[in-house]
């Protein structure tokens, strides 16, 4: 059934709820990360709970004038106009008063969505207009996807992606460093403000699919997944592009291989189940590999420790270190140093002078950086170097490991 | 090229400001109701290595960032080689201090020194070879080349220090306004930083530092400019930095023994 669903075999509706919420996780993902990247991922939630009132207003207006109140276009029109008077509000906020942008955000989140909420009781029992469906709008309702509705996330996805192409140099010098950006000349508010309205297009593009309330899940955890893989912002915004696009299209299938299973709620979970993997197993960031490095390190330095105190005859009480040097037959069993043992326990005193040549002269400074007191200093200069700081520090030509 | 050098400030007030690589005037810069910086004149002069100094929050830090437009100023005027600071954007280097920047932001060395050539890459612009071979080029200068493909984060204060000023010396410009580029560097940074300044200034740039090591002003710098909310002087060392002047500007905060001993080295 779910493998149905992933090759798009699931029936009309399912396919094009499977690729609509494809283009817009990979949207979402790379639009989300420049907000991450700018440290204001929280500003997401603010714009889309602000989304409400406009949608509540726009059905008013178009049922009142005879219309077909659910018409997708308007109700987008309506949730922009709310978002963006939201947004407005937020800035103005954080820029006028002493209010710090996280309280701001509260105010603006809450009371929007506390109106927009009062405004769907009304319409509910109002009832006018075939309102049935609009709460749809909070966590998303792709049961009666139409063709059109895909279009819309189609071109609002498209357009977003090209303006972000447009835009992406200024957007991640003002993150990185806005003062020197505005000492550049850059518009630094404009461009904030152009980011946030490339978010409110995503949002609003979404409303259908994931609702309201589970957007920022789209925008902010492929950016902070793809955060986890690489040091390099481009490769993030690709990255999350991807994570976005694959979890919104894997979860889109599985809801659609089971009789009443959410999309929205399903996608943010599976895209939570990357972010779970990465947080775990990313290569240098991931919380494995901490802990394996962390081990690592420990057994380095009791090992090298233990050298140097053989090397100056010192006695050692360390359990782990004793274990270490008997395990690598550097000591016997009554803890005499074997002959390796002294060879090895020589050439680290050996490399400890070595380095500290190498740390005192600035010549040498980018392998000085390297320097942790474990690390082999072969590994960082090339034998003629080795042999030229030898030279410095006097004494017999080689020391062999 | 005018040889302003040997009037020795002594220019008219018109003629520097069409001159000065840098003029402030009536500049007042106000964080709430309390000015940080007020009513300050200011003239560069071309050519020259400029320290601004000036206790703690005496405002030289926000006076140069006003300068650059980065805070609004209440009221003043800003020229920059006689012309408005927005028309010269691209003959202004800046670098901002250390602390203002999150650096477990996913960038490498490169990357950050390739901002600096924003305005040729341009909106769409290929990064091509010619803009890496520059870029290197300008780490090479502050002595971090070998550093290039490394995370920003690894790096030592010092040397997050030298590769903004790299990113600065990529946009070739004729201006540079450092913001306390030697606060908390290590030796071997402030030497390099000192050796890239004085060449800017042999080819003829101009170069101003928000400086806060009395120390090393008369060693390292041709003109002081003292400020203390308000300008306290301005002029070359032997002129500015006198024991009367570092009195005014410092009040009690500066031990007479320091000023005199300063005052001392100054001969």
């Amino acid at each position: 059934m779910l493998i149905d669903a992933l090759l798009l075999q699931l029936g009309y509706n399912a396919t094009l709820v499977a690729i609509g919420a494809t283009l817009l996780g990979i949207s979402a993902g790379v639009t989300g990360t420049f907000l991450f990247l700018r440290k204001r991922a929280l500003v997401s939630d603010a714009i889309s709970h602000a989304t409400l009132p406009g949608v509540c207003i726009a059905f008013l207006l178009m049922a009142s004038f005879g219309g077909d109140g659910r018409n997708l276009i308007g109700l987008l029109l309506g949730s922009a106009a709310s978002a963006s008077v939201g947004l407005w509000c937020l800035n103005w906020l954080t820029r006028n008063t002493r209010l710090a942008e996280d309280a701001a955000i509260g105010s603006v989140l809450s009371v929007f969505f506390g109106f927009g909420i009062v405004l769907l009781t009304v319409i509910q029992t109002l009832g006018v207009g075939r309102q049935a469906g609009l709460e749809g709008f909070l966590l998303g309702s792709t049961a009666g996807m139409l063709w059109a509705d895909a279009m819309v996330i189609a071109v609002g996805g498209a357009v977003t992606l090209l303006l972000i192409l447009l835009i992406r140099r200024p957007m991640t010098l003002v993150a990185f460093d806005p003062e020197y950006a505005a000492a550049r000349g850059l518009p630094v508010s404009k461009i904030d403000m152009a980011m946030m309205g490339l978010v409110m297009a995503v949002t609003v593009v979404g409303l259908k699919i994931v609702g309201l309330i589970l957007i920022v899940a789209l925008l902010i955890i492929p950016a902070v997944t793809a955060r986890f893989w690489t040091e390099r912002s481009d490769y993030v915004v690709l990255l999350a592009g991807l994570a976005g696009g694959l979890s919104a299209y894997i979860g889109a299938a599985m809801s659609a291989s089971a009789p009443n299973l959410p999309t929205g709620p399903i996608i943010v979970l599976v895209s939570f189940a990357l972010f779970l993997f990465s947080l775990l197993f990313a290569p240098n960031r991931g919380v494995l590999a901490a802990v394996l490095r962390h081990f690592r390190f420990q057994r380095r330095v009791h090992l090298r420790q233990g050298l140097l105190a053989l090397a100056q005859g010192q006695p050692i009480y360390e359990k782990l270190t004793l274990r270490l040097l008997r395990n690598g037959g550097l000591v016997r069993a009554d803890g005499v140093a074997t002959d390796k043992g002294k060879a090895r326990a020589a050439k680290a005193l050996r490399d400890e002078r070595r380095w500290a040549v190498v740390r005192s002269d600035q010549a040498h400074e980018a392998a000085a950086a390297l320097y942790d007191g474990l690390r082999q200093i072969e590994s960082v200069l090339t034998q003629d170097q080795i042999t030229e700081i030898d030279r410095q520090i006097g004494g017999p030509k080689e020391v062999l490991a | 090229m005018l040889d302003l050098a040997s009037t020795n400030g002594q220019i008219s007030q018109e003629q520097s400001l069409e001159n000065s690589p840098l003029a402030i005037r009536g500049l007042t810069v106000s964080y709430g109701q309390k000015p940080a910086v007020f009513s300050v004149d200011m003239t560069v002069e071309p050519g020259k290595m400029t320290a601004i100094i000036g206790p703690n929050g005496a405002g030289k830090s926000t006076m140069l960032k006003a300068a650059l437009g980065i805070v609004p100023p209440v009221s003043g005027q800003i020229q920059v080689f006689g012309k408005p600071l927005d028309a010269q954007r691209a003959r202004i280097a800046y670098v901002p201090q250390r602390a203002s920047v999150d650096w477990d932001f996913p960038t490498r060395v490169i990357d950050v020194v390739l901002m600096g050539l924003y305005r040729e890459l341009g909106l769409l612009g290929r990064l091509r070879g010619d803009h890496k071979a520059k870029a290197m080029d300008c780490l090479d200068r502050v002595g971090m080349g070998d550093f290039a493909t490394r995370q920003i984060g690894q790096l030592s204060g010092g040397q997050q220090q030298r590769v903004f000023l790299a990113r600065a010396l990529a946009q070739g410009a004729d201006l540079y306004l450092l913001d306390e580029p030697f606060a908390g560097v290590d030796a071997a940074t402030e030497k390099a930083i000192i050796g890239v300044l004085k060449s800017l200034r042999e080819a003829g740039k101009t170069v101003v530092v928000v400086h806060h090591d009395l120390a090393t002003v008369a060693d390292y710098f041709d003109n002081v400019f003292l400020i203390n909310t308000r300008k306290v002087a301005e002029g070359t060392v032997a002129e500015a930095f006198t024991a009367e002047t570092l009195q005014a500007a410092y009040g009690g905060r500066l031990a007479t023994a320091q000023v005199d001993q300063l005052a001392l080295a100054l001969g």
